[in-house]
């Protein structure tokens, strides 16, 4: 799967990996819903270390749409709140 | 719904509105380029506003720093002068600094890392335009319609994922410039006031004190000179030395 690390590009990580990211992906959601700045840095900077290690950054030309998107690696919880509250982040 | 999905829908609403709905996929690969060109314009300027900042906070922490530096020889003639209050007061302004000092670093290397950032960001843009010229080209030619529909479409919405990738880092500097700006005016506002001692007015009231206190001290020197001068001037007594002051009906000079 295609994962995109936003302001860093994207990642070809393997789908074996899916559930290592899920599990880390779900304490950054619980972090985000229960507002903990702290927690939020460490899921994020964990997430985001992941992907970044399970896969391979695919060059800058090769234009392909991403699965999944890693918020800005170093953004705040509120940044990262306010970016998700634009169009298209609704958790239909 | 997780974050990585929500951002992904976020990131999905922001390129539909980068795509141009071209009848024909081989025009929307024109539209695309350009865009795209557009986009790495943008993120260039971006990377000039994000310089332009950072040199600002260069020059406020220059102005602190040699604020600071003079407080630190304030002080120090004020020690030598014998002023102790002074002194201390100098030092107690130096330490008031050192947060701010602080702070303008903090933004310094916060503006530098975005910096660096939309360096990168901008250096992938020209990748991209590079490649995408050629493959646009080859594109064109080579896919029938059916084809293209397909092919063009995915490499459409790639290139756009991208752009809107960019948008998005360069929004995000553009908010980290302007709440540094809001900070930035008013730090020049405090050193314009005098509030952290301006130093475009080379006398603020230390220097001022500290001054009357040497001119004091020369003025002493001065009258214990002159009053030495009389006193050996009365045991020579060698006549006057003043000139007789000139006639008014002749003020012809000599």
């Amino acid at each position: 799967m295609i994962v995109r690390i936003l302001g860093e590009g994207q990642f070809d990580v393997p789908d074996t990996d899916r559930s290592t990211l899920d599990g880390l992906e779900e304490a950054l959601n619980t972090a985000v819903d229960g507002n903990d700045e702290q927690a939020f840095a460490a899921a994020l900077g964990a997430l985001a270390a992941a992907v970044r290690k399970a896969g391979v950054q695919l060059a800058p030309d090769s234009f392909t749409s991403s699965d999944l998107v890693v918020p800005f690696a170093d953004a705040s919880l509120a940044e990262t709140k306010s970016l998700l509250d634009e169009p298209g982040g609704e958790r239909t | 719904m997780g974050v990585m999905k929500r951002m992904s829908g976020i990131l999905q609403a922001k390129t539909n509105k980068l795509l141009d709905k071209a009848e024909d996929p081989r025009e929307s690969l024109d539209l695309s380029y350009q865009k795209l060109l557009e986009n790495l314009q943008k993120v260039r300027r971006s990377v000039a506003d994000v310089t332009t900042a950072k040199k600002r906070i260069e020059l406020q922490a220059t102005q602190l720093q040699a604020q600071a530096d003079k407080l630190q020889q304030q002080a120090k003639d004020a020690l030598t002068q014998n002023r102790e209050d002074l002194a201390r007061e100098a030092l107690a302004r130096r330490a008031a600094l050192a947060p701010q000092l602080a702070d303008l670093q903090t933004q310094h290397q916060q503006v530098a890392d975005q910096e660096q950032k939309l360096i990168v960001t901008a250096q992938n843009l020209q990748t991209q335009v590079d490649a995408f010229r050629t493959k646009k080209e080859t594109m064109k030619a080579t896919y029938t319609a059916a084809e293209a529909q397909t092919k063009i479409g995915e490499a459409v919405s790639g290139i756009s994922e991208s752009m809107g990738d960019a948008g998005m880092s360069v929004q995000r500097a553009q908010d980290k410039i302007d709440s540094m700006q809001a900070r930035a005016g008013a730090m020049d506002e405090l050193l314009a006031s005098g509030a952290l001692t301006d130093l475009t007015n080379p006398v603020d009231d230390i220097q001022a004190q500290l001054d009357q206190v040497s001119a004091s001290s020369t003025v002493d020197n001065d009258l214990a000179a002159l009053k030495a001068e009389i006193g050996a001037g009365a045991q020579a007594q060698l006549g006057p030395a003043d000139d007789a002051p000139a006639k008014d009906s002749d003020g012809a000079p000599a």
